[in-house]
């Protein structure tokens, strides 16, 4: 049967046809055999082309179609959803990237670029001249997902998906919630501290009974694809029972003679081999650290709890999507940025926040009152020279809210922001008129001439060619020097490597498109969530989650999934069984068949993940992956081989 | 027009969907520029590329092939290295029979995000392609 294939060449609104002669395109698809119409679009995704598409598929004038526009990640799924409303099979359409592999990629060479678009769009013509209908495959679905990091990102990604009836496995690193809020004291718009939010979220998991919430719990391995994932996740002892009776933890605590640097408050104080983060950190049962216990025993006799039995586990939980907010570190200066390392009183802003959560009646450090307070901003972030070329978005807003709390905590503060602009976008903007109002004062420079630290007897001097006053030298004699640091990704990268997981150029875990699929990555059924996907406040870390749950929701909502039905096929004529495709096959998919009376290879196809491993390896040449076949592969090497 | 008559080594790069593709869609994105006649076909897993495909591209007129590996941050398995690079020793060896030049067939692991390393991989296969002829 002759095919009908129409071709529908995408401008994208100058973006392909600024460099692309996209009618030349559309000329040449014209005259390829088989093709009966040939279009130029300007916006092939817009919904009045999408109808004109389905409209030429239903009046029988296209029984076959291409699209030559964007990469196929955008919009592959957009165009397959055009075929089957129209009520034609998905894979009778072929997609031609001429965007981001042409006309972008070839901006400086538009005759070059236009002439490639034309092989482009002839390969698929010569594709889906070839194409079959193909049904997909129904796999059994999961319906749970692991929830990685029990911040607020993702105990609010957690609730949600319980609510919606999935079982959730949360699986937080440390032994407490609430990751780096948890850190926090007040936030700002509201007058909630970190603690109270994160207080708020671990209620609802806790009341939720579709969630596990597994502590001390990492990931490890992790098998399987969307629907149906296997993870394993290795858990950590807290060495503590229960609870202990009331004052008797207090004591056991005391008497520990082992004094380790406290990481939850950035170092600046020291916590016992055996701790809880503050009093009424969640969950309420204390941990030993084992990496530093002595086993002395002193704490044992004060608390009949504290089990030294406990042993590690590793738990297998089956899920159908993994959705990922393991959050971010805080930028550490190298030594000597800012005299960071060199001056003693030169520290970071979380280090800040926490001293003056935890002070009381003065703000003090190392033993000295502290009134001077000279904030450097941008330091790890916006780098002309470095690695972090983004902004942080969060810092201008955090450090001028602190300072406000600080100023109200404490009588007698005086506040100097060396700015390279602040950014506190939206409504945050009121704090920073609320600290101008306040008389803190605002100085800038740009990346080119920073401020400058340096000590003179015993003075720490802070200086600055502030470009407000036409670049006037002004000088700060600052009693603590607070680095205003940003975001970079987590250290610990593990979780990103297990999943394989992409990073951007920023190094945070990447989204497939910032706009339209910001919270899926191209491991198929993990999402990601807040501040692992790049630096975002509070509000916008929950905003995304929220987007993730109901994203990873979609993938286990029904019993069944539909899966791609690009799976490998034997020719049982060829097929010798020589066993190497089932060596080769990472999934198991494929097993020996000797049904028919000769002994051959048989696809296991709900398993195949179609990734054709086994096709090279095969001497026979028997195997054939659908809609890479050697026919269609051929046929799009002989056309781009041939230039018109 | 007849045939060539376009500057440049014509090479054929099998990408892969998941990995090496995204990173080719990036180096657009970037606007990182690189020879208009390199020309990409995406399948699932670069281990996944039967020889005989490579020997049909030399056959039908390809300068060069290049095979952008999914490497260590394949999908579907750490054993592709050692598969894509089990395939092209197999195709070196047939291309040696046909007394093809092993260096028209390169191959080399390109993650989602290394989209400077391949416009680099193009850029210099192409000139080493060019000089070959």
């Amino acid at each position: 049967m002759k095919r009908k294939i129409g071709v529908y060449i995408c401008h994208c609104g100058g973006n392909i046809s600024d460099y692309v002669d996209v009618e030349k395109v559309r000329q040449a698809a014209a005259k390829e055999a088989g093709v009966a119409l040939a279009r130029t679009m300007e916006f092939a995704c817009a919904d009045s082309s999408q109808k004109e598409i389905a409209q030429d598929i239903q009046e029988g004038a296209v029984d076959s179609f291409v699209v030559a526009s964007c990469s196929p990640k955008l919009h592959l799924p957009t165009f397959q959803s055009v075929a089957e409303r129209a009520g034609l099979n998905k894979y009778q359409y072929v997609h031609a990237n001429i965007r981001e592999q042409v006309s972008w990629a070839h901006s400086d060479d538009k005759e070059g670029a236009t002439a490639k678009a034309v092989q482009f769009v002839r390969a698929a013509i010569a594709k889906v001249r070839l194409a079959k209908a193909i049904e997909p495959i129904e796999i059994q679905t999961q319906r749970a997902v692991l929830v990685v990091g029990a911040g607020v990102a993702g105990m609010k990604a957690a609730t949600s998906l319980a609510k919606m009836g999935v079982n959730v496995y949360l699986i937080e690193k440390e032994h407490f919630v609430g990751g780096r809020v948890s850190q926090w004291d007040v936030l700002c718009i509201t007058e909630e501290t970190g603690k109270d939010l994160v207080t708020r979220f671990y209620i609802d998991v806790v009341a939720n009974q579709n969630i596990t919430l597994f502590t001390g719990a990492e990931l490890v391995e992790c098998s399987g694809s969307m629907g149906n994932f296997t993870v394993k996740v290795r858990i950590t002892p807290r060495y503590v029972k229960d609870i202990c009776e009331k004052d008797r933890m207090r004591r056991a605590i005391e008497v520990c003679p082992v004094e380790v640097v406290d990481e939850f408050n950035f170092s600046i104080t020291k916590r016992k081999a055996i701790y809880h983060n503050f009093p009424s950190q969640y969950p309420l049962v204390a941990v030993v650290d084992m990496k530093h216990c002595t086993r002395c025993g002193k704490c044992e006799k004060e608390c009949e709890k504290i089990d030294f039995s406990q042993e590690e586990k590793v738990v297998e939980l089956k899920v159908g999507s993994i959705l990922v907010a393991a959050g971010f570190d805080p930028y550490t200066p190298k030594n000597g940025e800012f005299g960071y390392q060199v001056y003693d009183n030169v520290i970071t802003l979380p280090q800040f926040k926490r001293l003056v959560a935890i002070s009381d009646t003065e703000l003090k450090w190392k033993g000295r009152p502290v009134q001077t307070i000279a904030y450097i901003y941008c330091v790890g972030s916006r780098q002309l020279e470095g690695e972090n070329k983004y902004c942080s978005r969060y810092c201008c807003l955090t450090t001028i809210c602190a300072a406000i709390k600080a100023g109200e905590k404490f009588s007698g503060l005086s506040h100097f922001h060396f700015t390279r602009g602040i950014r506190t976008y939206g409504k945050y903007e009121t704090f920073f008129y609320e600290a101008s109002k306040r008389g803190q004062v605002f100085l800038q420079s740009f990346e080119d001439d920073p401020p400058q630290v340096t000590q003179k007897d015993g003075r720490t001097l802070v200086r600055i060619h502030d470009i407000l006053t036409s670049r006037r030298e002004v000088e700060v004699d600052a009693d603590l020097v607070v680095l205003v640091t940003g975001m970079v990704p987590r250290t610990d990268g593990r979780i990103g490597e297990i999943l394989k997981l992409p990073r951007g150029r920023d190094r945070f875990y990447n989204e497939i498109h910032m706009k339209l699929r910001p919270v899926e990555t191209v491991i198929d059924g993990v999402t990601i969530a807040g501040a692992c996907r790049g630096p975002q406040n509070v509000v916008e870390a929950i905003n995304s989650s929220l987007s993730a749950a109901i994203k990873s929701y979609s993938f286990v909502r029904r019993d069944t999934l539909a899966i791609e039905p690009i799976v490998a096929e034997i020719d049982p004529d060829a097929c010798t069984w020589c066993e190497a495709c089932a060596k080769a096959c990472p999934f198991d998919a494929i097993a020996r068949d000797a049904s028919t009376g000769k002994e051959i290879a048989r696809v296991n196809t709900p398993v195949c993940k179609g990734c054709g491993m086994c096709l090279p390896v095969c001497p026979a040449n028997a195997i054939q992956l659908r809609t890479f076949s050697d026919e269609e592969v051929q046929q799009m090497i002989g056309v781009l081989a041939h230039e018109l | 027009m007849p045939e060539g008559r376009r500057d440049g080594a014509k090479i054929l790069v099998f990408s892969t969907e998941k990995i090496s593709d995204p990173a080719i869609d990036m180096a657009g994105l970037l606007k990182l520029h690189y020879p208009p006649r390199v020309y990409t076909i995406a399948v699932p897993c670069s281990s996944a590329v039967k020889p005989h495909w490579i020997l049909h591209a030399f056959a039908q007129g390809f300068d060069g092939v290049f095979i952008a590996a999914d490497g260590s941050d394949c999908p579907y398995g750490e054993s592709c290295t050692e598969k894509t690079g089990a395939l092209v020793q197999k195709t070196h060896a047939l291309m040696k029979e046909q007394n093809l030049d092993a260096a028209r067939l390169k191959m080399a692991a390109i993650c989602s995000v290394c989209s400077e390393s391949f416009v680099k991989h193009m850029k210099s296969f192409s000139e080493a392609l060019q000089k070959g002829k």
